[in-house]
């Protein structure tokens, strides 16, 4: 049949759009980590000025659609600061920044959720603020911030997909360019929608494993949703 | 071009027309999107067993599948399948079905949130499961799906925006033609995004009255989203 | 009625997995009686009474509701339970509805009453047992003898011929426990037909025409109160009444 054959020509293309897309999903998830920890530190524990700059930038960048934001990015923020990256880098940055802004909310959760008699019992011995939010309320908040943190694995890989719109070659562009060279639309669009939900489900299952291994008993951890 | 006239003369107007269709967009699915929801999560949680594959299973592919991924096979990939759809209607279409299954696990987390001797109650007093789940279930899940149901109605704000990838020229395509046409690309995107801040404040704060508006004591809207 | 007994349970069996919860039980009720089920925790009398109104669906048996039986019946028990009622242990009041409108509403829905007369009606057995006062209040609002006395109105609204109450105050200190013993007491003294599930030896003692000693899903003994409390005749029932004297 021909569309089996064209499937098996161009297969191994399409697939190979899974490296950008993971690449892409990756990046934004270490950056949003990166920087969405230290966010929801300021929040909680930061000044008046520092918890109202966080607040703004959450504000920003959870508001805007990620369209508008790589857009944005893409043609106006690199180019104005005369950076000349490739679009694969803008497209990480911005799904980074965005991640950081929807991570720092989760994180700062779990920050709260900690109870206040951690922080009190670890003042009374002796640590300072600094050490007792290292050592004790950091660890247990992440956990707790797990599930919820998880969710942001399903929501990056189909944002991801919005990369399209500025040209980085990842799944969803390269079944349009597939697409424009063998007009065979909906098989082509099927495969990727497959190869998507494929990933969401990869992903979720080894995330669970995770949760599973960093429980801690007895500190509920709801499941995740999927 | 200096950007005073370029604001007045030509994005301000741009834009206005985007947000109308915006606000058309975001009109029209809403209200299917919300229905659809509760169809399937009822279909999910009460249903029969090939019901509930169904419903599970619907969840399970539109929340998977990315939404721009979707938009195109409506407006791209219906046509060679006889079936060719207007711009505007793709996109509501797929914005209906993403919505939905979105509002469905909402609605599903929020149902089996309440607590068993609900529906218990309702069955010990001579109500039927269609009646129970009529004025005893629902009208409590859907209180306790509102931070959900909201949040994605937000979500639905801001992925509006891609309708302008299947050529709808809402606020977003308004804004990048302007920024193209007059190499004005900070200055529109800029604007562009203060009007859907806007949006997603205003909409954020209008949620939170209407909490407090059918506010019922003891029944916290606090849930999981 | 049809014949002597308002209610009448044959040889009920039910089974958990590989857990046998109830036994051949098997008992008649005459109208107007109040039986009293004691016994130690977790031995099949909340089953029991979930199978009389098929909230369970009992492996084996009867339950027959003035010669009508009501087992196996399919959809058409909606229609039977209109005739039983239940009170329960956590009261399971709706939560977004007030006191009168949780009265009211299987009036509304299930009898299709007009909405004067449910109302009023709702209202009445709010008097009846007290809480004509909190007609506005939510569950939440209430105390715990308050919200289980409202659900006997629920019950009370729909004039039931049987209502089943499952340890209708385990859940309540025992302050509270005495305001909503006073009303079953009166239901009894007005001749209602009662089948309870509880702990409260003393008003079975003082309202039971029948005092049911369960053991293991199965009817131990059987008897008038007094003769139960002073002269029980099997082993089992004097050790469990013996601990119980203690508490």
């Amino acid at each position: 049949m021909e569309v089996l054959s064209i499937l098996l020509e161009w297969g191994p293309y399409l697939l190979g759009g899974i490296a950008v897309t993971l690449g892409l999903v990756l990046s934004a998830l270490v950056i949003g980590f990166i920087l969405g920890l230290p966010l929801a530190l300021g929040q909680v524990y930061g000044s008046r000025p520092v918890r109202a700059l966080v607040s703004v930038y959450v504000w920003f960048f959870r508001g805007l659609p990620t369209l508008i934001l790589l857009f944005l990015f893409y043609f106006g923020v690199f180019p104005a600061l005369g950076l000349d990256f490739p679009a694969f880098v803008v497209g990480a940055t911005v799904l980074g920044l965005r991640g950081a802004a929807y991570q720092s909310q989760i994180f700062r959760g779990g920050i709260q959720s900690v109870a206040e008699g951690q922080m009190t019992a670890a003042l009374s011995l002796g640590m300072t603020r600094w050490e007792a939010i290292q050592s004790i309320i950091i660890p247990q908040a992440l956990r707790i911030s797990l599930p919820g943190w998880s969710n942001e694995y399903p929501e990056l890989l189909t944002d991801s997909a919005v990369c399209y719109a500025i040209g980085v070659v990842e799944l969803m562009t390269r079944s349009s360019q597939i697409v424009s060279q063998t007009y065979l639309t909906m098989p082509i669009y099927i495969a990727c929608a497959l190869i998507f939900i494929a990933l969401n489900y990869g992903g979720m299952q080894m995330i669970r494993k995770a949760e599973e291994r960093f429980a801690i008993p007895g500190f509920g951890g709801t499941a995740v949703q999927s | 071009m200096d950007p005073i006239t370029f604001f007045i003369q030509i994005l301000a107007p741009a834009l206005w027309q985007g947000l109308l269709i915006t606000v058309a967009l975001v009109a029209l699915t809403a209200p299917f999107g919300l229905l659809l929801g509760t169809g399937i999560s009822l279909g999910r949680q009460y249903g029969g067993r090939a019901l509930q594959a169904a419903c599970s299973g619907y969840i399970f592919f539109f929340k998977g599948c990315p939404l721009i991924l979707l938009l195109f096979m409506l407006y791209f990939g219906l046509p060679s399948l006889g079936i060719t759809l207007p711009a505007f209607t793709a996109a509501v279409i797929g914005f209906i079905l993403c919505n939905a299954a979105y509002n469905a696990e909402y609605i599903r987390g929020a149902i089996s949130s309440i607590k068993d001797g609900q529906m218990t109650a309702a069955q010990a007093l001579g109500m039927t499961r269609f009646q129970a789940i009529e004025s005893i279930i629902l009208p409590q899940a859907m209180r306790r799906a509102i931070p959900g149901l909201s949040n994605e109605f937000i979500y639905l704000i801001k992925y509006s925006s891609l309708a302008y990838m299947i050529t709808v020229i809402e606020l977003t395509g308004a804004a990048k033609i302007a920024a193209t046409k007059y190499f004005m690309y900070n200055e529109s995107f800029l604007a562009v995004g203060i009007v859907y801040l806007a949006l997603v404040t205003l909409t954020t704060y209008a949620v939170s009255l209407l909490e407090q508006r059918i506010a019922i004591p003891g029944m916290g809207t606090k849930n999981l989203i | 009625m049809k014949g002597e007994y308002i209610l009448r349970v044959e040889n009920l069996h039910k089974n958990f997995g590989d857990r046998e919860v109830l036994h051949g039980i098997s008992f008649d009720v005459k109208k107007g009686a109040t039986l009293v089920f004691i016994g130690p925790s977790g031995t099949g009398k909340s089953t029991l009474l979930r199978c009389i109104n098929q909230l369970t669906e009992p492996d084996r048996g009867k339950v027959f509701l003035d010669d009508e039986e009501i087992t196996g019946c399919g959809a058409r028990i909606s229609g039977f339970r209109q005739r039983i009622g239940m009170v329960f242990q956590n009261f399971n009041l709706f939560d977004h509805l007030t006191s009168v409108e949780n009265v009211e509403i299987a009036l509304l829905k299930v009898r299709k009453m007009k909405k004067e007369n449910a109302r009023a009606k709702a209202m009445e057995e709010l008097r009846r047992v007290g809480m004509a006062d909190w007609a506005d209040h939510y569950p939440a609002e209430l105390s715990g003898g308050q919200a289980q006395r409202v659900s006997i109105a629920r019950c009370l609204a729909m004039d039931p011929e049987v209502i089943l109450f499952d340890e209708p105050t385990s859940a309540l200190d025992p302050e509270l426990t005495r305001e909503v013993l006073e009303v079953m007491k009166d239901l009894a003294r007005s001749g209602m037909t009662m089948l309870v599930v509880s702990h409260e030896i003393g008003f079975a003692r003082s309202v039971a025409t029948e005092v049911i000693f369960m053991e293991g899903g199965r009817i131990v003994e059987q008897g008038p109160p007094l003769e139960i409390m002073n002269n029980p005749k099997h082993p089992r029932t004097r050790e469990f009444l013996g601990r119980i004297e203690h508490d």
